[in-house]
């Protein structure tokens, strides 16, 4: 009975991976389809990838989808983590009030948030561009950034610091010498999801980009109306490259901890 | 240490730029008239007007309501089993499938949503019935994760103590499991509500030209007729269907939490 039960769980599971990785793996097959159909697969070739090298379009687009993430994770990063440090330090009622507003584009349905900047932008006069897209990506990146070092801040001893002021530090070296590096892994991880936030955005960017600058998700959505197979291509690389660094990232803790533990039982 | 504290008076100026003046605009472009400037404004409620009393848009609304809500029924439906089962699963099996769950969440969400265009071609399903699968499709796994989560670190004593008192196995789920594991349920549900009823490139997608919801207002009204007054006002109203539905959900959380104790 329960061998049996743990068969139906363990099929339903398998059931639901099939759901999850069929439409992945039907692009990935296609885009090596030697047609152009989405529906009959008449040979094997490379030339969508051709194509897509080829493709000025799509090269810009993940030119800026990469630069855009880069800039905005490290702007964001920095910025993120000073203003959580502050804020540990500052007065209970404008921590509480800052953090209630750095919710908002967390909370808020993306559409809303975007056409927010895209008003915002009019009003001052300025034009859509890269400027306004990177402003965009590093205005809903912060609050990730905050929210993953405020609970590192808050276990920090704060007689350390105090300790380092007291012996002669400056605030400077304070924070740099003592403070940061005791966060490190919350910043790590807050830069981590910054990063992927701005990678994958596509509402915001939308709205926010101006003629000539578009990421990998607003080339695919301009797109959609003709049928073009290197956008297959494209997707097929986006899948390899996100699942070797997420295979990497999962798997060489677990070996590194192996040979620690292989190591310690020689020693 | 209160040196510290000035760090973060350029964030303030910052989020008062670019996250409460934006709040502010929208207000403000909802409830004034079209082609204003900032000296004429002229203040308005022909936005809403317009939208209640037209016989499409109050029909667009309803339809994304419904459609959100189907697909938040379903993500129940099909994800609570697969976190109910993943749980159960050795501590080995259990990291491989949740990495197998978060991994299509890492591939952007338009590309997945273009991925289903090819496999739905061969079927003859209607828009509807397309959206909603593109919608589940992208949403489940913020529900099983949630739900797992909450399973996972549910206390093993209290199982086993209900079955020590003589519950079978449906009373337990029943009386122990299911209720103790409704707030991951809860933040499922916020996590795939909000982004399904404002969903629009999954409609335009998967739907064709002829399934517009709510959100594909928004967009055209912004982008394509550039009538961003009345398309701020359908966002506002947007907003308050959702922090309402919001609202709603934790009231239905609370009431299950009294009628436990």
């Amino acid at each position: 009975m329960k061998a049996l039960k743990r068969k139906i769980g363990n099929g339903y599971i398998l059931l639901m991976m099939l759901f999850f990785y069929l439409p992945i793996f039907y692009v990935m097959i296609f885009s090596f389809n030697e047609s152009k159909s989405l529906t009959r697969f008449t040979g094997f070739s490379l030339v969508w990838y051709e194509k897509m090298f080829a493709s000025r379009p799509i090269m810009e687009a993940v030119y800026y989808t990469i630069v855009i993430a880069l800039i905005a994770t490290a702007v964001s990063t920095v910025f993120g983590t000073i203003t959580a440090i502050g804020l540990s330090k500052s007065r209970k009622i404008l921590r509480e009030v800052v953090l209630q507003i750095n919710d908002i584009p967390m909370l808020n349905p993306e559409i809303v948030t975007a056409i927010g900047f895209m008003l915002l932008f009019t009003s001052m006069n300025i034009e859509k561009g890269f400027m306004t897209l990177l402003i965009a990506h590093i205005v809903f990146c912060i609050p990730y950034v905050i929210l993953s070092v405020m609970p590192k801040l808050r276990q920090l001893d704060d007689n350390i610091a105090e300790a380092a002021l007291d012996l002669g530090a400056t605030p400077f070296q304070a924070l740099t010498k003592v403070i940061i590096p005791q966060i490190m892994p919350g910043v790590v991880s807050g830069a981590l999801i910054a990063f992927t936030m701005s990678f994958d955005d596509f509402i915001i960017s939308f709205f926010t980009t101006g003629p000539g600058v578009n990421n990998i998700a607003i080339y695919v959505y301009s797109s959609i109306k003709r049928i073009n197979p290197s956008i297959n291509a494209l997707s097929t690389i986006i899948v390899v490259v996100v699942t070797t660094v997420l295979v990497l990232v999962n798997v060489i803790p677990v070996i590194r901890d192996r040979k620690k533990g292989k190591n310690e039982k020689i020693s | 240490m209160k040196t510290f504290s000035k760090l973060v008076w350029p964030y303030m100026a910052w989020i008062t730029v670019f996250i409460v003046a934006p709040m502010l605009l929208i207000l403000l472009y909802a409830f004034t008239k079209e082609g204003n400037s900032v000296l004429t404004l002229q203040f308005t409620l022909n936005n809403f007007t317009r939208f209640f009393s037209d016989s499409i848009f109050p029909s667009v609304m309803a339809r994304s309501l419904k459609i959100a809500l189907m697909t938040t029924l379903l993500c129940i439906l099909f994800g609570y089993p697969a976190a109910y089962c993943i749980s159960k699963l050795n501590d080995k099996q259990q990291a491989l499938a949740i990495l197998l769950v978060t991994l299509p969440m890492w591939i952007n969400m338009l590309i997945r949503t273009y991925a289903w265009r090819g496999i739905l071609s061969y079927f003859d399903f209607d828009s509807e019935i397309k959206v909603l699968i593109g919608m589940v499709y992208n949403f489940i796994p913020f529900m099983i994760l949630q739900i797992h989560t909450s399973l996972s670190k549910m206390d093993q004593s209290l199982i086993a103590a209900a079955e020590d008192l003589g519950a079978n196995k449906t009373q337990t789920f029943m009386r122990v499991i299911f209720p103790l594991s409704i707030p991951g349920v809860i933040a499922g549900i916020t996590l795939v509500f909000l982004p399904a009823v404002s969903s629009f490139f999954i409609p335009k997608l998967l739907g064709g030209g002829d399934y517009v919801l709510i959100g594909n207002l928004i967009e055209n009204y912004f982008v394509s007729t550039g009538d961003w007054n009345f398309g701020s006002a359908i966002s506002l109203i947007m907003a308050v269907l959702i922090i309402f539905s919001m609202f709603l959900t934790k009231r239905i959380d609370h009431q299950i939490g009294e009628e436990k104790e």
